[in-house]
């Protein structure tokens, strides 16, 4: 018989350790979107949007390599492009780590639902 | 107007949007769209890609006070993310071959909806005992705090229903780059008969998974920009803050009316512009 119970992973553990993944994601990402913002302003600040016609956005803002180069360019878009990565990768990071926990939970069902959603949104990405 | 001009009005619009969105649980994006296309003139498709984003946001920040409390049932949401993710690839991968007036219009009626069903008087069901042999399978049941400070227990209905029902509210959201609040309420409370309190948590925790899973779609087609975005963003979130701390203790119900007064006419503006084709 063992002295000591082992500290078996709870539901309560897991709820903490996401809440604060999903908090610390979420305050990451607005962090760099603000330094981006700060460059972004100063830059084109007094410049005059256009959004009325859809152009769709150069490469330099939508593939994640070329936003990844450019940002470390000082470019306050890019930035906040990288910025905008980080949200989205807070619920996938989630649903990473929820694997992780019923793994530990040896929740075999839950395993596998979580493994498919993942895969679903890799596959778009 | 200047690019820092626009951006503030922006985040003051967001704001608001974060702040509404979050006290109603219908979500940033269904004010968001109309207000950047309307108010702002930015084509639909910067407007769809930066309320997606929003609600990514939105979700994430709210979700994890919620989750902390122990009211979300994340089994429940995990489960069920796996009809909203499937349907939400599926949207963003429909939306590029449907005419923006359509989307226009869609959108409207989807406003409409949203209005009506945040006017619906909750019924807020308790179901107890063992469940139906899919729930059980599924271990959907769950427990939440009430506001004595005692748990308790329910399980749910009709799984199959709700499954459907959140592939149709994944599909939305995909389409329109909206959460689609009020399909999946839809879906719990009036489908699967989730308490409310858990439903409207559960729901929130689920649009951001549901969200990231179009989002590679739509920053690859260059809806995503991130001069809209960034004040948008900031804004939801500043506002989606405030609302969850209010949550617990204010009473909604005016705000709701007034809310849905808001929605429906922007309804009416949006339905109108896409007949006429101006989107």
């Amino acid at each position: 018989m063992e002295s000591t119970p082992k500290h078996k992973i709870q539901d309560r553990d897991i709820e903490n350790i996401m809440g604060n993944l999903l908090r610390y994601g979420v305050l990451a990402s607005l962090f760099v979107v603000l330094i981006g913002a700060a460059f972004y302003l100063l830059q084109h600040g007094s410049e005059t949007p256009n959004y009325k016609k859809f152009l769709g956005e150069p490469k330099r803002l939508s593939e994640f390599k070329q936003v990844w180069y450019s940002a470390f360019q000082g470019r306050g878009r890019s930035i906040i492009q990288l910025g905008l990565f980080i949200l989205i990768a807070t619920p996938i990071a989630r649903i990473v780590f929820s694997i992780i926990g019923y793994i530990l939970e040896r929740d075999y069902l839950y395993i596998i639902i979580t493994v498919i959603v993942l895969g679903v949104i890799l596959f778009s990405l | 107007m200047t690019i820092l001009l626009f951006t503030i009005s922006l985040l003051l619009i967001s704001i608001m949007a974060g702040l509404l969105g979050s006290l109603t649980g219908l979500g940033g994006g269904v004010v968001l769209i109309p207000m950047l296309t309307l108010l702002f003139k930015v084509d639909i498709h910067y407007a769809i890609g930066t309320s997606l984003i929003s609600v990514i946001a939105t979700s994430s920040g709210a979700a994890s006070a919620y989750v902390k409390e122990g009211i979300s049932n994340i089994r429940l949401g995990m489960f069920l993310e796996l009809a909203t993710t499937f349907g939400a690839i599926t949207g963003a991968f429909l939306a590029a071959f449907i005419s923006t007036s359509f989307i226009a219009i869609l959108f409207g009626f989807i406003l409409v909806f949203s209005s009506i069903v945040s006017l619906l008087k909750h019924e807020d069901h308790l179901v107890t005992g063992e469940g139906s042999r899919l729930a059980r399978v599924h271990k959907l049941k769950g427990s939440y705090p009430t506001a004595e400070g005692e748990q308790r227990n329910y399980t749910v209905k009709n799984v199959v229903g709700g499954f459907a029902m959140m592939n149709v509210a994944g599909i939305i959201s995909g389409l329109l780059g909206i959460g689609s609040g009020a399909l999946k309420v839809i879906a719990m409370d009036h489908i699967m008969k989730v308490p409310f309190k858990v439903s409207t948590t559960t729901s929130n925790f689920m649009i951001g998974v549901t969200a990231a899973a179009s989002a590679g779609i739509y920053l690859r087609r260059g809806y995503i920009d991130p001069g809209l975005s960034m004040p948008v963003v900031a804004g939801v979130l500043i506002g989606a803050f405030f609302g969850t701390r209010i949550l617990f203790t204010a009473k909604t119900k005016t705000l709701k009316i007034l809310f849905a007064i808001v929605i429906l006419f922007l309804a009416i503006e949006m339905i109108y512009n896409g007949i006429q084709h101006r989107m």
